[in-house]
């Protein structure tokens, strides 16, 4: 057997000890990690627990499995939004399948849950949108994935939005641009795909009433076509306009959460043409900032509230002392006081049901929804104690990630 | 279902390289034609050209006689079949295989109408009720086909569907793909680089080297009548044998011996100082057991065994031989375009497996001259091709096909007719309920 793993690998060296040689359908439960809010798979899918994480195994074919190890490495050295790929193993006896190892994306749900759960607060427009997005970037960076898929698409709540991931690159292509061709194809099969497993939900009783399978599978199309256009079209406009129309069009592109990686502006009689590289890395203004504030890792919409409300304790903390508080003091100061006391109170039983940073946006949002009812500002640690009282429990344990389930410490 | 028609196909990428260079190919309503070569042929990209997913740099794509250049896939109504698919665990078999229609939104009647033919047709006609976790690994394929016959596409693509098999699949699912092929008559297009997928499946088959048509012709045309040292030395297993020869009137010297060829082909052959007599392995034979009849119709020769194969039905032999410098270069060349691994300075040769033909020894071999082919080492041009009796064995392959497309759908029309009555019947029993 031969063992193939990526640096950082010390962590893996825990996995070393599992029983490679046998199929992985034979492995003894006592070594598994059951994970409810999995998606459905063509291979035998298993996931195990080793340092403080967790990791998802998969049995396939070695060809299939050395691509995808080539090509989920090269992504996450890129930045695009997909699992992290720990290794592979392959020559395993008995003419056995190679097993490909990624990391599991921690506070991350299927699609299954999202719709089936009792607080499916995530409308399949919301869905919708988070996964055109994905398919946006991914084919912006040249990659065809063939087979968009919401089974090959993990989604992790990103301050009441949700964020997408791509699971599964068995079957995806790097090309150095895609031709209108490709793309068409790739949205066509996501098209067909989505509304089969939207079909499959309602055959089994989870979908919620009101969703329309055929529907929301006939809107990917559009909008896919709406967000390719808004992130990639050229503009021509008057020459005396170009400077508010530039200004414009990169703050749409950020709005919208791509960033910007070059800007052709041309002028001639007619007037001036834009043509806008748009970026395909993961949106990550926000991110860094809060990194290199707090040390805080979270996702992207996440870290948009958070550094907000830094940004108000800041001049709380001005206006109180009367004078200029650096920012970086302020951000430590919000850690310490604000961020971490919530964190710490989540009771030990609802632990890893949310992300920290998720439960920390929902108890801004409770705290506003509170605040507003009582007139008055109700204050964080209130907010708290009644956010974990009566709206926290309200998703279900199933979800708790496995991290937490297993006794680890994630760091995510 | 449509004929596809291929004219003056280019493939340029941004560098320049054509992928695909000048191909003219036009494939008849209800073929079934294969794309074969070693990887970097250019097979992939011309169907992906066919699909719509590669931009045609010049040339003409037509499906049906409508040219369709400039149309998205979608509008193309082509299936890919296969493709990564997946099976549903709460839908039915019958849902599974609908799911396409519903999403078109389709009548129900069409739908059943549709996905009960489409399961006779795949032999899932006991199993549409069931949940897909209870089907064998062959029936999920089925399943997978199934979807891409309601569909009612112009063609069938396949781009390699077997390569993520394992062996007993691949064999029962290439016999259930050609079945079904001259079950429904559809027109059909099949990428692989095995050249026995490609022996085994198409009506037609053709050979690319570097984005280059080599030859488009049946099975047996190709085997018998290669046109170049390419496609002589990529089809077939094991492969043809090539050897340095000179010729000398109506002999050639070899390191096997004179061969002596009949005066027309040998006429062929004036002017070359150095070629290359390609014979194939069962083109030989263990000298002490042929048949005296048949003995004049070869020469003979000894040689000193390498290893011998002993398969139980088959038997194999392994000698080596000399070549001089210019030959084995031409053959190292070979081997590393066709990924194989050999570099072929030792013949191959079949023999009767009851042969005592022992390891290490010398024994006498006879070789049958009238199959050889001979090839200028240069070019590879094959120069004792007939392609008259070439096109004979794809004419006679043709005429097969019609006859077999034919049968098949008059049994079909049969079997409908029965079940239009069924239904109708079984319709009418729903509405009295």
């Amino acid at each position: 057997m031969r063992f193939l793993f990526r640096p950082p690998a010390a962590e893996a060296t825990g996995l070393l000890a599992l029983p490679w040689n046998e199929p992985l359908e034979q492995w003894d439960p006592d070594l598994l990690l059951e994970v409810p809010q999995r998606g459905i798979s063509r291979h035998v899918v298993r996931f195990v627990a080793s340092g403080s994480h967790v990791f998802a195994l998969k049995e396939i074919n070695e060809r299939l499995a050395r691509h995808e190890y080539a090509l989920l490495s090269q992504f996450e050295e890129e930045g695009l939004p997909t699992v992290s790929v720990l290794g592979i193993c392959v020559d395993r006896p008995a003419a056995q399948e190679a097993i490909l190892v990624t990391r599991y994306l921690e506070y991350s749900m299927s699609y299954r849950w999202l719709f089936s759960s009792p607080r499916a607060g995530h409308s399949a427009e919301q869905l919708l949108d988070t996964m055109v997005e994905l398919l946006v970037r991914l084919h912006l960076a040249g990659v065809f994935w063939g087979d968009c898929s919401l089974s090959n698409t993990l989604f992790r709540p990103d301050a009441g939005a949700l964020a997408a991931y791509l699971v599964d690159a068995e079957t995806v292509e790097r090309h150095r641009s895609l031709s209108p061709g490709q793309r068409a194809y790739d949205v066509d099969l996501a098209r067909e795909r989505v509304g089969a497993e939207l079909l499959d939900l309602r055959f089994g009783g989870l979908l919620p009433e009101g969703i329309d399978p055929i529907e929301v599978a006939e809107g990917l199309p559009p909008r896919y076509a709406a967000l390719w256009d808004e992130v990639t079209h050229e503009q021509v406009f008057g020459v005396e306009e170009q400077q508010w129309r530039l200004t414009e069009r990169l703050r749409r592109l950020n709005d919208l959460g791509f960033d910007v990686g070059e800007v052709e502006l041309i002028t001639s009689a007619e007037g001036a043409r834009l043509r806008v590289e748009t970026r395909v890395a993961e949106p990550g203004q926000h991110r860094r900032e809060l990194l290199r504030l707090t040390g805080l890792e979270v996702q992207e919409r996440q870290a948009r509230r958070l550094l907000n409300d830094i940004v108000a304790f800041r001049a709380h903390l001005e206006q109180k002392t009367g004078r200029p508080v650096a920012e970086s003091l302020a951000a430590q100061r919000w850690l310490a006081e604000v961020y971490q006391p919530v964190v710490e109170a989540i009771p030990r039983e609802l632990a890893g049901r949310l992300a920290p940073a998720e439960v920390f946006h929902e108890v801004l949002e409770h705290r506003w929804f509170l605040s507003e009812k009582a007139r008055r500002d109700v204050g964080t640690a209130e907010a708290a104690r009644s956010y974990f009282a009566t709206v926290l429990p309200q998703t279900p344990a199933e979800v708790t990630t496995p991290s937490v389930r297993a006794g680890l410490s994630p760091d995510a | 279902m449509a004929a596809i028609e291929m004219k003056n196909i280019v493939k340029q990428y941004g560098d320049g390289f054509p992928a695909v260079n000048d191909v003219s190919l036009d494939i008849a309503d209800g073929e079934f034609m294969i794309l074969v070569g070693p990887s970097g042929c250019g097979k992939s990209t011309l169907l992906r050209m066919i699909v719509g997913l590669e931009d045609i740099t010049s040339g003409d794509m037509l499906i049906g006689g409508k040219r369709v250049n400039d149309l998205a896939p979608r509008d193309r109504n082509l299936s890919m079949v296969f493709q990564n698919y997946a099976l549903y665990p709460h839908m039915t078999v019958y849902e599974n295989i609908a799911f396409p229609l519903r999403l078109s939104k389709t009548p129900d009647d069409e739908v059943r109408r549709r996905v009960t033919e489409a399961s006779d047709v795949l032999e899932l006609k006991d199993h549409l009720e069931r949940k897909p976790a209870n089907l064998s690994g062959g029936q999920r394929q089925r399943v997978a086909m199934g979807r891409a016959i309601v569909r009612q596409a112009e063609a069938f693509l396949f781009d390699e569907p077997l390569s993520n098999l394992d062996a007993k699949l691949r064999g029962q699912m290439r016999t259930e793909i050609s079945r079904l092929q001259r079950r429904l008559g559809i027109t059909t297009v099949y990428v692989t680089h095995d050249q026995t997928e490609a022996m085994t499946l198409g009506d037609r088959v053709c050979v690319l080297r570097k984005g280059k048509i080599q030859q488009v012709a049946s099975p047996r045309e190709l085997y018998e009548q290669p046109v170049n040292l390419f496609v002589a030395g990529f089809i077939g297993s094991p492969p043809m044998n090539f050897l340095p020869a000179v010729p000398k009137g109506n002999r050639l010297e070899t390191p096997f011996g004179d061969i002596e060829i009949d005066p027309a082909r040998a006429g062929k052959l004036a002017g070359h100082d150095l070629l290359m007599v390609g014979i194939r392995p069962e083109s030989f034979e263990d000298a002490t057991l042929v048949e005296e009849s048949k003995r004049h119709l070869g020469s003979t020769f000894r040689a000193r065994v390498d290893v011998t194969e002993w398969l139980g039905d088959s038997q194999f032999a392994y000698i080596p031989y000399e070549a001089p410098e210019a030959i084995t270069t031409q053959l190292r060349d070979l081997s590393r375009e066709l990924d194989a691994e050999d570099l072929r300075t030792q013949a191959i040769v079949s023999i009767d497996s009851t042969s005592r033909m022992r390891e290490g020894r010398e024994a006498e071999f006879w070789l049958d001259s009238r199959k050889v082919h001979v090839f200028d080492p240069e070019t590879g041009e094959n120069l004792t091709r007939d392609a008259e009796a070439g096109a004979e064995l794809t004419r006679l392959a043709t005429q097969d096909r019609v006859e077999q497309v034919e049968e098949s759908q008059q049994r079909a029309s049969a079997d409908g007719g029965q079940r239009d009555g069924g239904r109708r019947g079984g319709a009418t029993a729903v509405g009295s309920a």
